[in-house]
């Protein structure tokens, strides 16, 4: 009994709460982008009736697809799931810290991308290939940039266990003010930016051909199979905001599993999350979309500045 | 004891007699049985049947013998009788030894099983005698190559495994891209045979004896400058058989050249000959002491191996080029565990120099299976569509599933995505290097973080690569006929492909099945001598010399399967069954789309191929002929090509030195007898003055 409730019951309640707060943080961000653009815009529970909607939807698939298409979507949300199980939002160490580490998630995220681009291709359609291609190619930038800057917050902790890391910095607060952590905490948030599909890499509101990378991928997805891909991203941003907060300024965080450390720890990652998805759509309403061969060079700087951050660390020193 | 000995040498015994045996009886039945036998397809199916399955029963019989020595940890050493000069005679099978066999055997039992198959592609058409007893022969020498323990021996095999090689490249040989690439694989691969002659030489200078037990022994030192010329000499001599860049070009021409079921052997498996080689003279004879430079220069080679090798493979559409350059990629980060591991013993990190080792050697392993299970798959789509042009393929998943659903795992294994082998290895190599941030020398601390920076990038490039290998040669709408009309594989095929698929999940959801094997072989190498610290338990890897960083493959690949559960299951709950309609792909509102509409394999590389545009420096040509409107062009002709930086600035000019002194030579070959008569009289002449 003690078991279940050390261990299962916390893992799950980390994986509700990524799976119930992700709509809400793109409902926040589509709220403020459109009070950006001078509209009222949708509430910001319209992505909870979205999803309910298309979970109820009939599934339109190709005669061209294959069980890839069929399969994607579940593994993809799986990945996604098993991510927000390895992640740390709200407190440390999380039950299943030694299941994976940071490269384990990077990787997971890479597993998602993979089959999602092979869906790209599934169906025949000249869209699809375009998305799977852009897609790749800029994955094939950001994924080493990330692995760069969560490096540097990783070799300060000497660990690449994420609860690890989260708990050396809490310990001592004096080094998130880092050069070196400062310079990876920017590059991570291009990447983010880029990893989710923002503006000003991708956009994703749109159906453009000229731009779009993600949304080609999935457009021939609809009604269920749709739903799971788009409820994984929208977990995969609050993933993202959670280890830009919680990798680079984990404060607040609770340390034991005593209801007062856990309030305090909620509250903490729900302002911290909020503050950084205000964030997002402040750069994506103040930015214009980059021409698509524009994207490769602020990838480069994503990646430049993680690499600095690598080495400036090894240089002065943590 | 006595029992283990006997029974590990009737082992032995009965894989080199095989292997023999399938050479030569075989071919001894091709040239008798003409005369008797009248059908020659009936022979020659006799012939195949006869050779594989005694090439499949003595690699499981080797697969026993590496098993035996791997986990009793005893070394096998026997001497043969009677003994050439210079030290003894002898086959030895240490724990070095007994892995590099166990990955050989693996995977040429699958291979052997695949050929059963395969071959039958060849009846009528090809000479199935010659196959066989090459495929054998070239069996018998890697086995030989790596069981060898005096130089000689070393060296007899090392030919005949470049030898048979040669002719299995050959073995199409009306095609002269075949005869060229033949040729280019045995002048460099004698190129480094040159250079093994000369390192085998200066270790007989230090010991007087060309025994493998001699050259191990820590009593006589060479000067450093001397190590230092074995180490280059060793580098270039394997670093060609293992195709590193810059010495990699006979690589992508000859793997693609030789049939299937030899590509997967030679990328899987005769490439790691090299590193075998390498390991042995560095660790093993080279000893502890170890300059710093020489980690530099490997992870130099490393680094630039990988990442360049990745990105030639994404500009090919050639399936088994494209497979070529990834294995050129995939000796990149091995030979990263190799460079880093003779780092960090150079600086006296002794456990960590074990941790890279062993994550380098886990990489073998690895590479070994999903590469080879990837060359059975391109194998099975040549057998199936006759073309290796993945631009004309596509829509193969409906045809051939069972190999697209193999390919799928391998292609997901060789992405390092988890929680297959692929990821695994990659990550050791990671925990291995990131380890490296504790030490305080510079040259460490500007290597280390870029070598982590640039595995990285192999790694997302080598996923876009799969997804656009996978994706366009089995999905979507087939390109052409060929496509068209494939169908499944045969059984063996499926099933030897099946197998390889099977391990590369195994090594990666039990890794500690494969890291408590290699730390003892780690540990018992003179140039490493310390465990890697894994700790292994429940499934879980762990490395203390970090703060515990660690990951479960196991708990990874059962939460992935549990976790697809819950979005079928919830989506079930919530909607009900899926009610699904299938309907044609929406074509842009034209009536349907075309197979011609779809993403190319050069299209898919566009993007990337502009980013690395300076690597590259491709040059395209566009021919448009418009006969009647510039609406309406009849002809398209897009002609892409990229420049090999390689030959233009190193193998051209060499070339031209080469040529240029043979012809300044040719100046004395007159071709007049008078002219040689005195050249010989002139020799005589002066050797009487000196001798005197």
């Amino acid at each position: 009994m003690s078991d279940v409730l050390t261990f299962v019951l916390p893992a799950l309640l980390q994986l509700v709460l990524v799976l119930v707060l992700a709509p809400l943080i793109c409902g926040i961000i589509g709220k403020t982008k459109a009070r950006f653009q001078h509209r009222q815009g949708a509430g910001i529970l319209q992505p909870y009736y979205d999803l309910a909607k298309l979970l109820r939807k009939e599934v339109v698939i190709s005669s061209v697809a294959s069980w890839v298409f069929r399969c994607t979507p579940y593994l993809v949300f799986a990945s996604t799931c098993l991510i927000a199980l390895l992640v740390p939002t709200v407190v440390v160490p999380l039950p299943l810290d030694r299941v994976g580490d940071i490269i384990t998630v990077i990787s997971l995220f890479a597993l998602g991308r993979f089959f999602v681009a092979l869906v790209g291709l599934d169906t025949g359609s000249a869209f699809g290939g375009l998305g799977a291609s852009r897609e790749m190619s800029i994955a094939s930038i950001i994924e080493p940039a990330m692995m760069l800057a969560i490096f540097t917050a990783a070799v300060t902790a000497g660990s690449t266990n994420l609860s690890i890391i989260v708990a050396k910095l809490s310990s001592t607060p004096a080094s998130m003010m880092n050069p070196a952590h400062l310079l990876a905490f920017s590059g991570l948030f291009i990447v983010t930016m880029a990893e989710t599909g923002r503006i000003p890499v991708d956009n994703p509101d749109t159906h453009l051909e000229l731009t779009m990378i993600h949304e080609a991928m999935i457009l021939e997805y609809s009604g269920r199979y749709l739903a799971f891909v788009e409820w994984s991203s929208q977990m995969k941003l609050v993933i993202f905001l959670a280890l830009l907060s919680n990798m680079f300024f984990p404060l607040g965080m609770a340390a034991s599993m005593s209801p007062w450390a856990l309030c305090v720890g909620g509250a903490a990652f729900f302002a911290k999350v909020i503050v950084l998805a205000a964030v997002v759509a402040v750069v994506e309403s103040t930015n214009a979309k980059l021409r698509l061969f524009r994207v490769p060079e602020l990838l480069m700087v994503a990646f430049i500045l993680s690499l600095l951050a690598l080495i400036l660390y090894f240089i002065i020193g943590a | 004891m006595h029992d283990l000995t006997d029974w590990r040498l009737a082992a032995l015994t009965f894989m080199v007699t095989g292997y023999a045996l399938g050479a030569l009886l075989p071919a001894l039945i091709g040239i008798m049985g003409r005369a008797l036998v009248k059908s020659v397809v009936t022979l020659d199916s006799t012939i195949k049947n006869l050779g594989f399955t005694i090439a499949l029963a003595s690699s499981l019989a080797g697969c026993v013998l590496s098993l035996s020595v791997l986990l009793s940890g005893e070394p096998l050493y026997v001497e043969i009788q009677p003994s050439l000069p210079f030290g003894a005679m002898a086959l030895h099978a240490d724990m070095l030894s007994a892995f590099f066999l166990g990955v050989i055997s693996l995977i040429a039992a699958a291979v052997s099983f695949y050929s059963l198959g395969y071959a039958t592609g060849f009846l009528r058409r090809r000479n199935m005698a010659l196959l066989v007893f090459l495929y054998n022969a070239f069996l018998l020498s890697m086995t030989g190559v790596v069981l060898s323990a005096h130089a000689f021996l070393f060296l007899f095999f090392w030919e005949a495994m470049s030898l048979s090689t040669y002719f299995l490249i050959n073995y199409e040989h009306e095609d002269p891209a075949a005869r060229r690439a033949g040729y280019l694989y045995v002048v460099m691969t004698h190129l480094g045979t040159a250079l093994l002659v000369v390192m085998f030489v200066l270790l007989f200078s230090r010991t007087g004896s060309f025994s493998f037990g001699a050259f191990r022994d820590p009593g006589s030192r060479l000067p450093a400058v001397v190590q230092s010329v074995i180490f280059l000499c060793a580098t270039i001599g394997f670093g060609v058989k293992a195709g590193i860049i810059p010495l990699h070009i006979w690589l992508p021409e000859a793997h693609p050249a030789a049939p299937s079921n030899i590509s997967a052997l030679m990328s899987g498996v005769m490439l790691k000959m090299g590193i075998y080689g390498m390991v042995r003279v560095y660790f093993d004879f080279l000893g502890p002491d170890i300059p710093e430079w020489w980690g530099i220069l490997i992870l130099i080679v490393a680094v630039t191996s990988s990442v360049l090798g990745v990105l030639y493979a994404l500009t090919e559409h050639d399936l088994k080029r494209l497979l070529a350059f990834h294995s050129i990629e995939n000796i990149g980060i091995i030979l990263m565990g190799i460079g880093g591991a003779l780092l960090f013993a150079s600086l006296g990190n002794r456990p960590l120099a074990s941790l890279a080792l062993l994550a380098g050697l886990y990489h073998v392993l690895n590479h070994a299976t999903f590469k080879g299970l990837l060359f059975l798959g391109a194998g099975s789509v040549l057998h199936a569509t006759h073309t290796r042009n993945i631009e004309e393929l596509g829509g193969l998943i409906k045809k051939m599933p069972w190999t697209a659903f193999f390919f799928l795992i391998g292609a997901v294994a060789i992405s390092a995505l988890p929680p297959l082998n692929g990821f695994v290895s990659e990550w050791l190599t990671f925990q291995a290097l990131l380890l490296g941030f504790h030490i305080s020398d510079l040259t460490v601390r500007i290597a280390i973080p870029l070598t982590v920076a640039l595995l990285a990038l192999t790694g997302a490039l080598a996923a876009a690569c799969f997804v656009k290998a996978f994706g366009i040669t089995f999905l979507g709408l087939p390109r052409s006929d060929h496509a068209e009309g494939a169908h499944e594989s045969s059984f063996s095929m499926i099933a030897a492909m099946g197998s390889l698929a099977v391990l590369c999940v195994v090594f990666g959801v039990a890794p500690s099945l494969v890291v408590s094997v290699l730390d003892p072989l780690v540990s018992s190498l003179p140039g490493v001598h310390a465990s890697g610290q894994v700790l292994l338990g429940g499934g879980m890897m762990l490395i203390p010399q970090s703060d515990a960083s660690s990951i479960s493959p196991l708990a990874l690949g059962g939460l992935l399967v549990a976790a697809t559960l819950f979005p079928v299951a919830a989506g079930y709950l919530f909607g009900g069954r899926v009610r699904k309609r299938v309907v044609m792909t929406w074509g842009c509102g034209l009536e349907k789309i075309g197979p011609r509409m779809q993403y190319t394999a050069t299209g898919f590389s566009k993007p990337i191929r502009m980013i690395f545009s300076n690597i590259y420096r491709a040059t395209h040509e566009i021919e448009i002929s418009e006969e009647t409107s510039p609406y309406f062009r009849p002809n398209i002709t897009y002609e892409l090509r990229t420049e090999s930086v390689f030959l233009k600035y190193l193998y051209e000019p060499a070339y031209h030195v080469i040529i240029g002194s043979a012809r300044m030579v040719r100046r004395i070959q007159t071709g007049h007898i008078q002219t040689y008569l005195a050249y010989i009289f002139l020799t005589l002449v002066l050797l009487l003055l000196f001798a005197r």
